[in-house]
Parts: structure tokens; sequence; C-alpha cells
């Protein structure tokens, strides 16, 4: 096994994260570092109105008096947020009314990604915000979902065009005050995605942001935000991938959803941000704050996320059950290789009565990785009737990686149950041998037994995104024969 | 088709065979019997590849190729086959994907195109037909909650989807009542030809009657010590296996 695992290992080393290039376009940056004059640079950038600069400063401010929490199980060497720059955007038109305009490396770009940016093109049934560093470059099928109500914007233009439901939801799920992160973020978040379903309406195509990084050097602050109104449904995608370098980036972003009665919003992940070389070396920090809130009875909101990517991956992905009989999901696959690191999981809060929260959580760790699960169920003393079922896996490939789970379950009412399940598992060589004798090879053995692992939280992706996460999941885990 | 030349086989620096010369041409049904820990599974584990076993001498020559240069996936490709005789679980893992899978690897690898869903399907139907194979067990992961029985029969199932030249069956009738080991006899000997062969490793002459072999040879101690034809395998119902030890120890 010594012998094979070698040879896999050098035939691999050749290959490479596939998204590593780099495009080659004018920027427009602002000097590194973060002062109160940078917040205020930002804001006049993107030509904000005043109440939106008020936020950044309060935001801003606030950041100044909090210190990084470290009571992660990672391993994070100290960031400079002098050395960081916090505005990036390609250079081009503002204003995109079609495709031509777009500038054709940008365009490039996402084809090469198989990212569909031309409408005619299209994978039927998915709108597109592309944003490139700090900026949407398009947004596809806005037209159409208007007809219905539905708002598919840039965040930037929905503070332009819609500044009443920004001001009315921004902050109400994940406020400045929450975190190193969210102050951080609220301060110079840069664009992301607005998404607003009005009462009653099933939104009829996948909605999607695909997150691209390319300048170096930059820091990424997204802010998403998604309000469903009563009786209203809506899937929503989230992509991202980054260049290859040589040093680390940040990637702070936040995640606001409000489901309000009867409505149900199922928020998808496949994240590949550039995990560092197998010596450790680069690759993006992903720490991100993600919160939903099931403010109306009724109403559901699920996550699944497949995790591959980022040097080191810290976000918890949350569900505040506020509304009689919601319900909250987590579905998650987070898989570490090499040198990468997670931390990561959810929080389940029980508030309204009858609530219920599935947790579906497979770490798989390969090479020198650390894999930690952490998760909350917490269950209030006014929470009648509280259901949870929580299912840790961790798959281990070799004998250098390891995984960790922190659950915690904080229950103050005494109706409640609440189930946590946990295996550990490796996959065998008998296993791998039993496939190769049928004709498999090794790295497909390995693929089919990992996917096979994963396929409770792949099932509940969208179908076109399954496929992909699939082929990411076995690339991801190519050299780590164990 | 299989020309095995003084095979000398160890596992963590002990050494199970310690010579082994063999022949199998194509038609052929061969049984190799003994007693425990005589190295039976060692040899199929050898043939099919398991890199736990060193292979210390000799040489082993399969269709003109060199057989220890191979991996085992390609010795699969190459057609051969082993049935298990532990056949491991694999959850998560659909019996029809593991198949799917399989069935295309080996066709890559003889140059051919992947097969279409549809008449994969079909291929599984018509071989779960003929080796009678549950409905059910086809549509669960690879021998997740299988019984000892119904894992045998598993690997009869694949040994008629990827239709190899030289099967390998350790230990097939271990654990088979009577109607399951009629089923699995059954299967094998459907699926033989002119062209391919079959190594029977087995302890009971009981399997012998429905899968009757035209060589029987019994391995003691990591050496072929006898061969003769079918009634051999009788002799050794009758005497056991004393009479040849000691002429072997001697």
């Amino acid at each position: 096994m010594e012998k094979d695992q070698d040879k896999i290992l050098n035939d691999v080393t050749q290959s490479e994260y596939k998204y590593g290039f780099v495009t080659d376009i004018e920027n427009e940056t602002i000097p590194k570092g973060l002062n109160e004059d940078v917040v205020r640079i930002i804001s006049q950038k993107k030509n904000e109105p005043e109440f939106m600069l008020e936020f950044r400063l309060k935001a801003f401010r606030h950041w100044q008096t909090l210190e990084m929490p470290n009571w992660a199980h990672l391993n994070i060497p100290e960031i400079n947020y002098q050395d960081i720059i916090f505005y990036a955007a390609p250079k081009q038109k503002a204003e995109l009314d079609s495709m031509d305009d777009v500038d054709p490396e940008l365009k490039a770009t996402f084809d090469k990604l198989g990212i569909p940016l031309d409408e005619q093109k299209i994978m039927s049934g998915v709108a597109v915000d592309a944003v490139m560093d700090s900026v949407s470059v398009k947004t596809t099928f806005k037209e159409n979902l208007s007809e219905l109500g539905i708002i598919f914007c840039s965040f930037s233009e929905a503070v332009q065009e819609h500044p009443d439901l920004i001001k009315k939801y921004m902050g109400s799920v994940v406020p400045y005050t929450d975190n190193y992160f969210a102050a951080l973020n609220s301060a110079v978040f840069s664009d992301g995605s607005f998404c607003y379903i009005p009462k009653g309406v099933r939104c009829p195509m996948e909605l999607s942001t695909y997150f691209r990084i390319n300048a170096a050097n930059t820091g990424q602050f997204e802010r998403t935000l998604i309000v469903a109104e009563d009786d209203s449904y809506v899937s929503y995608l989230e992509g991202c991938t980054a260049p290859q370098r040589d040093e680390n980036q940040l990637h702070a972003a936040i995640v606001e959803i409000i489901a309000g009665k009867n409505s149900e919003v199922k928020y998808s992940t496949v994240q590949n941000w550039y995990p560092g070389d197998k010596d450790g070396n680069g690759g993006i920090y992903n720490f991100v704050t993600k919160r939903g809130k099931c403010a109306g009875d009724n109403s559901k909101i699920s996550w699944t996320q497949v995790e591959t990517g980022s040097a080191v991956t810290w976000k918890y992905p949350s569900t505040i059950l506020l509304g009689d009989n919601s319900v909250g999901e987590f579905y998650s696959v987070a898989v570490t290789n090499n040198h990468q690191q997670a931390d990561t999981g959810t929080k389940m809060i029980h508030i309204g009565k009858n609530t219920k929260s599935i947790i579906v959580s497979k770490g798989i760790s390969a090479g020198v990785s650390q894999n930690s699960y952490r998760g909350l169920v917490k269950v209030v003393k006014n929470a009648v009737n509280a259901r949870n079922f929580s299912q840790c896996d961790s798959l281990l490939l070799g004998d250098k990686c390891g995984a960790h789970t922190f659950p915690y379950i904080e229950v103050d009412n005494k109706d409640a149950v609440v189930e946590h399940e946990a295996t550990t598992s490796k996959i065998g060589e008998d296993q791998i041998f039993y496939c190769n004798q049928r004709g498999i090879k090794t790295e497909d053995a390995i693929g089919l037994i990992v996917n096979g692992y994963a396929k409770e939280v792949l099932n509940k992706l969208p179908m076109e995104f399954a496929v992909e996460a699939q082929k990411l999941l076995q690339i991801s885990l190519e050299g780590s024969v164990g | 088709m299989l020309s095995i030349k003084n095979l000398h086989a160890n596992i963590e620096g002990k050494e199970i065979l310690k010579g082994i010369n063999f022949e199998v041409k194509p038609g052929e049904v061969h049984a190799i019997m003994g007693p425990n820990g005589s190295g039976k599974s060692t040899l199929a584990s050898v043939l099919a590849g398991r890199e736990i076993f060193e292979v210390t001498d000799g040489k082993v020559n399969y269709c003109e190729k060199d057989l220890l240069e191979m991996t085992p996936e390609e010795r699969a490709s190459e057609g051969i086959f082993l049935g298990f005789q532990y056949p491991i679980e694999i959850p998560g893992v659909s019996m029809v994907n593991f198949m799917k899978t399989a069935v295309n690897a080996q066709r890559t690898h003889k140059g051919l195109e992947p097969m279409s869903s549809s008449d994969f399907l079909k291929l599984m139907r018509e071989k779960k037909e003929l080796v009678e194979l549950d409905a059910a067990l086809a549509s669960r992961s690879v021998n997740e909650g299988f019984s000892g029985g119904e894992k045998k029969r598993n690997e009869i199932f694949q040994m008629a989807m990827l239709e190899p030249k030289l099967s390998i069956l350790d230990e097939t009738d271990s654990g088979l009542d009577i109607d399951a080991l009629r089923i699995v006899a059954n299967g094998v000997n459907k699926l033989k030809t002119k062209d391919n062969a079959t190594i029977v490793i087995t302890h009971y002459q009981r399997l012998l009657d429905y899968i009757v072999p035209d060589f029987v040879h019994v391995l003691y101690n990591g050496k072929i010590i006898k061969s003769g034809g079918k009634e051999l395998a009788l002799e050794l119902e009758e005497k056991g296996y004393d009479w040849l030890k000691k002429g072997a120890d001697k």
C-alpha cells in the first residue's frame, strides 16, 4: 500500500486547482490599510446614501474596540489589517445593458469557470449574479424576475434603488455587534446579492451568486440579504472560487435571511476557494457569519453546504426558530486535505412552539488537516415541544489528519427531544482493494466511497450543482489514499 | 491461459507460498483444496494483486503477459475476477453505481465507449435473472446488511456482469445452505464457456458435486503436494488430508 500511495501522491501533486488562473484586467483600488477614511472612501465610491455611511462608521468604531477571537480549534497566524486593500473593482461601466457592455476579459473569466452570463447559453432556470472582487458584474434575468415583483440585484444597487428594504432588514439578523468579523464586514462590505420575494410568490428559478476573488492582497467582504415575505419560496445558490496565490486572502462575509409566515428559503453553497498548496502556503481565510431568522409561523430555512476549499474555514450557518412550527435544516459536507483547517457547524435556536431542527454534518479529513464540527442546539424556556436531530459523521483518510466534534446542547424546556448521533470511520484498504479487483482505479474508488458517504447531503443540492459538487469532492481528495 | 512457476510469497515477513507450480488452460475448471492455513486464500490474493502480500520469487504468466507487473485493476480489466471469501461492505455506494463504475472502467481499459445508462440497466436485469439474484439486493449498498449467503450470491452476480476470462472463487461455498449452494453453483456453471476458466477454492467435496472440476490440486504448507482428477476430491472426502500430509512432511 505504501508504494501505491507514494506513486499516486507523486502523480497528483502535479494536478492543480483548476480555477487558479488570474484575470488580467484593469482594477480600481484604494490604498492599503483600514481607518475611518477608508470606510468613507468606500461609501463614497459606491455613492451611498447617508444612512449607509452612518451604519458603516458605527460598525467600524465598534470593531476597533474588539479583539480577534481565538476560541476555535484553528491555528491562524495574525492578520495585519493594514496590509490589506479593502476595495478593488474591475474598471468598467456601472450600468450593463447587454452582454456587449461587459469587458471581454470578464466574460472570458466567467466562461472559463463555466458560469453562464450569456442568457442564451444559460442552463435553464438559473439566474446568475456574477461578482468579481468587490463588484457585481452582471445579474441575469433581472427583468423577467421583476415582472413577478421579485427583486434580485446586487447589494449596492439595492442600497440605491430600495433603501427602505435595506434599512428595514439589514443587520436585523446579524447586527454589527454580533462578532468581530461581523463588525468588520459591516464597516467595509463591498457588494453581494439582494433578493426579495414578495408575498405569495414562488420564485420560478434558482437564484445564484457566483463570487470570484481576483485582485491580489484584497479582502472580500460580501453582504447577502434574502427576504422572503409570507407564503413565498426561493432556492438560492452561492458558488465561490479564487486564484492560486502565495499569500492568504481574507473573505469575511455576512449572509442574512428573513423568512415570513409559511415561507421557505433554501440556501445552498458550493465553496471552492483556493485551499493553499500542499505545503499549506497561501489559500483563503473563509470567516463567515450566516444566519437565518424563521420570523413567521410555519416558515422553513435550509442550509446546504459543500465546503472543499479555503485554507481556513470558520463558519456556522445558523437558524433562529422564532415562529411557531418553524423548521431549520443544516446539511454539510466539509472536506479538509493537506494543511487545511475547518471549524464549522451550525446553531439552531428554538424559541417558538413546536419548532424542529435537523443537522447532518459530514466531515472528511485527509492529509494533515484538522476538521472540527461545532454545533449548538439551544431550546429556551418557553420553546414548548421542540425537536432536534443531529448527526455528525467523520471520515478519516490516512492517519495524520484529525476530526473533532464539539456539540453544545442547552435545553431549558422539559418537553424538548434532542437526539445526537456521531460516527467516525476510515476508508479501509480492503474496501479499496475490493474496488480495484473489479477494475476500479484507487482514485475513482475513493471518489465512489466518499460520494456514497456524502450522498445524504449532496441529495439536498439542486440537481445541476449536485453533479458539480460530486466532481469537486473527488478532486479535492486527490492524493489522499489511506 | 495461466502459468505459475515457482511462486513464493510472504506477508509481514512470514513465507506462505513456498514454490507453487500450476497451469490453467481455457475451458478448464480447477479445484484447489487443502487444510486451513495452507495458503489457498493467499494464492487467490496474490493472483488478484493484493499488495499486503509480497512476491519474493517466481513468475506468473497470464495470456502471454507478466501478471505480477500489473496493478489489481489492470488484472481485473484483463479478465481476472476474484470471488472473495469475506466480501467487504461499502456503505453508501449502491450496487448499481458500483457495477456501472466497474463495467465502464473495464470497457475504458479495453478502448470501448462507456455503456449508456439504459443499456447498463438492461444488462443488470439480464444477469440478475441468470444468477437468480433478488431484485431488492441490487438496489442496496454494496454488501451492506447482506447475509453471508447473499454476499456470496452477490459475488457471482458481479462475476456475471463482468464476464471474466479467469475466475478465482475463494471458498464461495462457505456459509451456504443447500439451496443457496445450488443457486451459486448453477450461476457459475451457466457462465462457463470454452474460452474462460475457473479456479474453485474449497474445503468440501459438496460444491464439487455441482461445479465438476477437471483437475483437483491439494495445497499444503504453501506447496501443491498432489494433483489429480475429480476422484481425488472424493478420496479426500473419505480419508481426510492426513495421508497426504504425512507424505509431504517427511
